[in-house]
């Protein structure tokens, strides 16, 4: 049999598409969900054949109104909530045919309290711990590194209904790391924790992933979303309305505002062509100016009003604005 | 998953019910200590010289097994329904239900918590007893078997109700309405023999009667139904509960949206 004569360049070029191909086939998810539906056995349509994509080692936001879908898909993920179609993978493995294995990889920071409250945060982590077949001894080591990086170290034999709130989130926060997950699935975990305590816990999570945990965050301070995480779905009526990277999301509003403090009160609200301005009290003005817009133009207009100026600072949330406009603006968030 | 993460999560769910069980002994040990000592006293002592023999023996030694199983049954059962549904109303099943363990795992464990506390109140009760009587056990090995058998039977029927519960009230229904009329009627406090034949063909499908008689066999030797079938009847009763926990459990019915 003669060997067929191929052209070296269009080996080298089948192979690079070959292999190309090969990675993307390989290609592995931190949570891949694909056409999920679930409609409750009263009827109510949570999710609505969404999917949606995580890279591994991404922080990723996931926000909605309430009653969007959020808790349905975060429950349909840790396997608390039967899908009704579709599926879930959790670093390849599929939440409904290898249940063991994707749980396995998941920690989840619950929106509600969900330990036994009669039971000392110490025996909560190590039993939490044995349930992931960690040994006594490791979970015990474990146990004194989260419970010290998140100052509960003191606190584990207190019985835990008698802690705060926010040492009860963050005893969560805490359990959910002892099996020392790769995904990290935090449902509100600030919610109700003062915000000394918030900053820290934002400390806590940005240096896991930092060191290779994705996080997937929900929360209802939007500020803390445009922080902390790179990547955003919103989530609307059980739909993704947006799936973004943040910077992207952001880019897209044509508009910012600014926050001026006044040295002079102010009465009634400037009226400029092309600039929009809204006063929070008689002393606090908000410019909003299209981006294009240089700031010069702003200060000479008020100037010419005879508004003075005392100092200026970015809205910070700017994510705000824009889950606004994605979702319906009468929700609540 | 491997064995070995089956097994230390089965070690840990067994741990948190043991620790449970002896945190609150004053409601799991020392209850029926303390309604057996009556019993013994006002059946076993007082009534029971009046009644004199039955099955060959003095009626307080009569009924040590029936009460000793009686003990078995309703902490075993007791002892699953409210651990398993104080979980699941506290929500803290869920530390389980998102973990890798498999459901037999945690059938498993809740099995063997509540079989622990059956069997720490069925030797309080047996030390009770011989302050009041002798007991010389005949056949240890059924007597162990068919104890060990029984707690499992009913640790599942617990599980079965806390699956099903949606409140408080609905763990009290079954032991008040079921458990405790069959247990009664099961031959603890008497020998069938002294039923009219109808009546004894009735308690023949009270599965309770198989179990306490298996028991008392295994103690004194005596029975009033074939100790085979008190095996078999168990074994039906386990293998049906068995299958059930586990397809309860894999659904999450009850458990799961």
């Amino acid at each position: 049999m003669q060997d067929e004569y191929r052209n070296p360049a269009t080996v080298v070029f089948t192979r690079i598409i070959t292999a190309h191909r090969l990675r993307a086939s390989l290609h592995m998810y931190a949570l891949q969900v694909d056409n999920l539906t679930k409609t409750y056995a009263n009827g109510v349509e949570a999710l609505k054949s969404i999917s949606l994509h995580v890279e591994e080692g991404s922080f990723f936001a996931l926000l909605g109104p309430n009653g969007a879908g959020k808790s349905t898909l975060i429950g349909i993920i840790s396997s608390l909530v039967n899908a009704s179609s579709g599926e879930v993978r959790v670093f390849g493995a599929s939440v409904q045919q290898q249940r063991s294995m994707a749980m396995s990889y998941i920690g989840l920071v619950p929106q509600e309290l969900n330990f036994n409250q009669f039971e000392k945060p110490l025996e909560i982590i190590v039993n939490q711990a044995g349930y992931y077949g960690i040994n006594r001894k490791t979970a015990l080591k474990r146990a004194e590194k989260y419970l010290k990086q998140l100052q509960l170290w003191d606190k584990r034999d207190k019985v835990s209904r008698e802690l705060s709130g926010g040492m009860k989130r963050r005893l969560m926060i805490a359990r959910a790391m002892v099996n020392e997950p790769k995904l990290l699935i935090l449902d509100e975990p600030t919610a109700g924790v003062d915000i000394e305590i918030r900053r820290s816990m934002w400390e806590f999570v940005r240096e896991i992933n930092e060191n290779g945990t994705t996080v997937i965050l929900t929360t209802h301070y939007l500020e803390e979303a445009e922080e902390l995480c790179r990547n955003i779905a919103i989530i609307d009526h059980g739909e993704i309305v947006r799936n973004t990277d943040m910077k992207t999301l952001l880019g897209t509003l044509d508009v910012e505002t600014f926050v001026l403090d006044l040295r002079e009160s102010l009465l009634v609200e400037p009226q400029v062509e092309g600039m929009h301005f809204k006063l929070r009290d008689e002393f606090t003005l908000e410019a909003s100016l299209p981006k294009k817009k240089s700031l010069n133009a702003l200060f000479s207009a008020l100037d010419h009003l005879g508004v003075r100026v005392l100092s200026m600072r970015n809205k910070a949330n700017r994510l705000e604005e824009l889950f606004l406009r994605l979702v319906d603006k009468g929700s609540v968030i | 998953m491997s064995e070995a993460v089956n097994w230390v999560g089965y070690k840990t769910i067994v741990r948190k019910e043991v620790t449970r069980i002896l945190r609150i002994w004053a409601q799991t040990v020392v209850p029926p200590a303390i309604t057996m000592t009556l019993y013994f006293v006002i059946f076993g002592n007082l009534i029971g010289r009046r009644i004199g023999e039955m099955g060959g023996f003095d009626y307080m030694q009569f009924i040590v097994p029936g009460l000793i199983m009686m003990s078995v049954i309703t902490s075993s059962y007791g002892n699953m329904v409210s651990s398993f549904f104080g979980a699941k109303f506290g929500r803290h099943i869920e530390e389980l239900l998102i973990s890798p363990l498999p459901s037999w795992v945690i059938l498993a464990g809740y099995v063997t918590g509540a079989m622990a506390r059956g069997i720490m109140v069925g030797l309080v009760v047996m030390l009770v007893s011989l302050l009041f009587t002798r007991v010389e056990i005949q056949h240890p090995l059924i007597m162990v078997s068919v104890l060990l058998m029984t707690s499992v039977v009913f640790a599942m029927a617990g599980m079965v109700n806390a699956i099903f519960a949606n409140k408080f009230d609905d763990i009290a229904i079954v032991p008040t309405f079921i458990l405790t009329p069959l247990t009664y009627l099961g031959g603890v406090f008497y020998s069938i023999n002294l039923l009219p034949e109808v009546w004894q063909k009735v308690s023949t499908l009270n599965p309770i009667l198989y179990m306490v008689n298996g028991f008392r066999y295994g103690i004194l030797g005596v029975s009033d139904v074939e100790i085979g079938y008190a095996y078999i009847i168990m074994g039906i009763f386990a293998v049906l509960l068995a299958s059930l926990c586990l397809w309860l459990l894999h659904r999450g019915i009850g458990l799961r949206s």
